[in-house]
């Protein structure tokens, strides 16, 4: 049983680092109906940003704030990137067909990516998280700090992104816009803003996650994978749910943790690894029952 | 394909001549100087509709071949790689130009080809699983088919999602594929290790081993084999894109709705569309690595599945001689940067330890040249060719 509850906790944990990336797809897909796969660079930047800044934060005394500092200041800088990028490469692709406006989306990630990992550097590098792996005790099971560090942070991030699209006039008008773009824009809601906006939001919640997920092992040319373990939970939570993606997401995790926790004692011969690619089999399996995942909206089709 | 139609006359009958049998030559005389003239249904359907496009096909060929005497023996081999993508590519669009069914999943298609033919045609005395049938003409269709039966198993999934749904699902496929691909080491060596891959010999000749009486070297024969194969897919690509079948791909491609009250059998039409594009993927899959003679499990990733995609797209979505066009592109970039780019830029290392490097900056052309080309021109290098015919044809007026 606590071998469960650890694992469970520790599902918890990843799993809301991929709700943060989530979320980062499904504001992007409900603003502009596209799969933005610069998720990943957009991640990798936000990880090695902090990780140059947390050493050059360190005269602040409290332990881990500047850490937390530049995880603030990293998701600051990569939303920046995201709205420029957005601006000039994806904008001018309005009204195009979807599926090349994913393709460009996935150029960018390769350049930013390609670029952002020249950063890194040889094997991995530190990010300057003060715990670690370390873990502490709580009602008698073993968490990591890191993994309740993770919960906290999408429990904040998710009540303030529900905060912004429920009582904020521009929430208002990003809702509208997702909802219908030609009645809002009659309503005089600027639709370029919400798209520049939204993949601001998408580029600053992909950096807090690149910078959570690297707090164990450091920043490696392999992080921004996770970014793709994200998208079985967006198609499991439903393109265009925003709670969708939090529940798909810590879903994903739990089922990843779940299974690499008990695979080796119950079905060894599916191999090493497997927890990495339970997400997607799962994902097939919930599409099979439901084509849209659980919370989407069934596309209604007209001749 | 813009299939123009012949116009209409004043009554409103069609000027297209009654093709009866005893007026055979009506479907053999065209009007010079008339290419969009049609006098029969044959004509407009033929695989090479214009005098011209025969002619530049035959151009095309010839030079092909006469490249061998031309190139140094590393540039023919990258362009023999480049015939074998354009092969994979060729089935990405079947699927995705012609059906309009996105597919992320295409590696994961060209990783089971490379298998099956690796293991029909591999030493049976190896650390690996291998039959030594070493034949081409066995290995190759039987990579293509069990290729093929992937993609019907995977089928009924594809056909009950849409759009951006199944561009994910494929992608998982992809990730699925390259699990059972590592874990799988007495079929595929194991990550990191690898096995040898298929022998090319067809009827007895190995093309891969050019002995010492030979007049041609390996790569010389690897390049005309390629050659040769991708001048057959590509015939049988541009021939399924005329049948009924290929005809049934673009109406479910433009509306598949409509399609559907056409009386075309959507699950049936989408289960071929991906069975004939994973064929093609198979049978480029099983000839990818004959090239190099070795493959690890981890060629069959995602990027190889972009970099199909992004031949597909980059030379124009459903057309034949589009995507052989953006498969040689897209594939000799590489090659194009380091031998043209790097030189003039002495800031570049040619040292992978260091920032920035050759193979950085291929990446990042490699990334910016997609974004480039799709947003200035979204129907890709075919797109380009259309614009230049159209002045051409119209000059000296601007339309």
């Amino acid at each position: 049983m606590t071998e469960f509850l650890e694992a469970l906790i520790r599902g918890l944990g990843i799993g809301s680092v991929y709700a943060l990336l989530a979320l980062g797809f499904v504001i992007i897909y409900k603003a502009t109906r596209v799969v933005s796969f610069a998720q990943p660079a957009f991640m990798l930047t936000g990880a090695v940003v902090t990780s140059y800044l947390t050493p050059a934060l360190g005269f602040v005394l409290v332990t881990g704030l500047s850490f937390f500092l530049s995880v603030a200041a990293a998701a600051i800088v990569t939303a920046l990137l995201a709205l420029v990028l957005e601006r000039v490469l994806v904008r001018p692709m309005v009204g195009r067909a979807v599926f090349v406006i994913a393709i460009i989306t996935l150029g960018i990630d390769i350049a930013v990516r390609t670029v952002v990992t020249g950063y890194i550097g040889i094997g991995a590098r530190p990010i300057g998280f003060p715990w670690g792996i370390e873990t502490i005790q709580v009602l008698g099971l073993s968490v990591q700090i890191r993994h309740l560090v993770m919960m906290g942070t999408v429990a904040l991030l998710g009540g303030l992104l529900y905060l912004f699209f429920q009582r904020t006039p521009f929430g208002l008008a990003m809702r509208a816009a997702a909802f219908d773009q030609e009645a809002a824009m009659t309503q005089g809601v600027s639709v370029g803003a919400v798209f520049g906006t939204s993949w601001a939001l998408a580029g600053g919640l992909a950096a807090v996650a690149g910078a959570l997920v690297s707090t164990g092992a450091g920043v490696d040319r392999q992080l921004w994978v996770i970014a793709l373990i994200a998208l079985p939970a967006i198609i499991l939570g439903g393109l265009d749910s925003l709670g969708g993606a939090v529940i798909g997401g810590l879903a994903v995790g739990v089922v990843e943790q779940l299974v690499g926790s008990y695979q080796r004692d119950y079905a060894p011969w599916l191999g090493d690894n497997v927890a990495t690619v339970a997400p997607y089999a799962l994902m097939l399996l919930v599409l099979l029952v439901r084509p849209y995942g659980l919370f989407g909206t069934p596309e209604v089709r007209r001749v | 394909m813009s299939t123009t139609l012949p116009p209409k006359t004043e009554d409103g009958s069609s000027p297209v001549a009654p093709a009866t049998p005893t007026d055979r030559r009506a479907k053999r005389t065209r009007l010079w100087g008339r290419p969009a003239f049609f006098q029969s249904y044959e004509q407009q359907l033929a695989l090479f509709d214009t005098w011209s496009k025969r002619v530049g096909v035959a151009v095309v060929v010839v030079v092909g071949f006469a490249l061998t005497q031309v190139f140094s023996d590393d540039i023919l081999r990258s362009l023999a790689l480049a015939f074998v993508l354009a092969i994979a590519a060729l089935g990405l669009n079947m699927v995705t130009g012609l059906a309009g069914q996105v597919s992320l999943g295409h590696a994961f298609f060209i990783g089971i080809g490379a298998y099956t033919a690796a293991a029909i045609s591999g030493d049976p005395e190896a650390r690996t699983i291998g039959y030594g049938i070493e034949e081409m003409w066995i290995w190759l269709p039987a990579a293509g088919l069990v290729a093929a039966v992937f993609g019907v198993i995977v089928a009924p999934i594809a056909t009950r999602l849409r759009g951006l749904y199944l561009a994910i699902v494929t992608l998982g496929l992809v990730f699925l594929g390259e699990h059972v691909f590592r874990e799988w080491s007495s079929l595929t060596g194991g990550a990191g290790v690898g096995r040898s891959a298929a022998e090319p010999v067809l009827f007895g000749f190995d093309f891969s081993d050019a002995g010492s009486d030979s007049m041609f070297t390996r790569d010389q024969q690897m390049y005309v084999l390629m050659l040769v194969l991708l001048l057959v897919f590509a015939l049988a690509a541009r021939n399924i894109g005329r049948s009924k079948v290929g005809r049934s791909f673009a109406a479910v491609r433009d509306r598949d709705m409509a399609a559907e009250m056409m009386g075309i059998d959507l699950p049936r039409t989408k289960t071929l569309a991906f069975a004939l594009s994973s064929f093609y993927a198979g049978c480029a899959g099983g000839l990818l690595y004959t090239i190099t003679g070795y493959f690890d499990p981890g060629s069959f990733n995602l990027l190889l599945s972009v970099q199909i995609i992004a031949m597909v797209l980059i030379g124009g979505a459903g057309t034949v001689s589009g995507t052989i066009a953006g498969a040689l592109f897209v594939a000799m970039l590489p090659t194009i940067v380091r031998n043209l780019v790097a030189p003039n830029l002495t800031f570049i290392s040619t040292l992978p330890s260091e920032t920035p490097n050759v193979f950085q900056v291929e990446q990042i052309l490699y990334g910016l040249l997609i974004v480039v080309f799709l947003l200035f021109e979204p129907r890709g290098l075919f797109g380009i060719w259309v614009r230049f015919r159209t002045y051409w044809k119209s000059w000296p007026f601007s339309y």
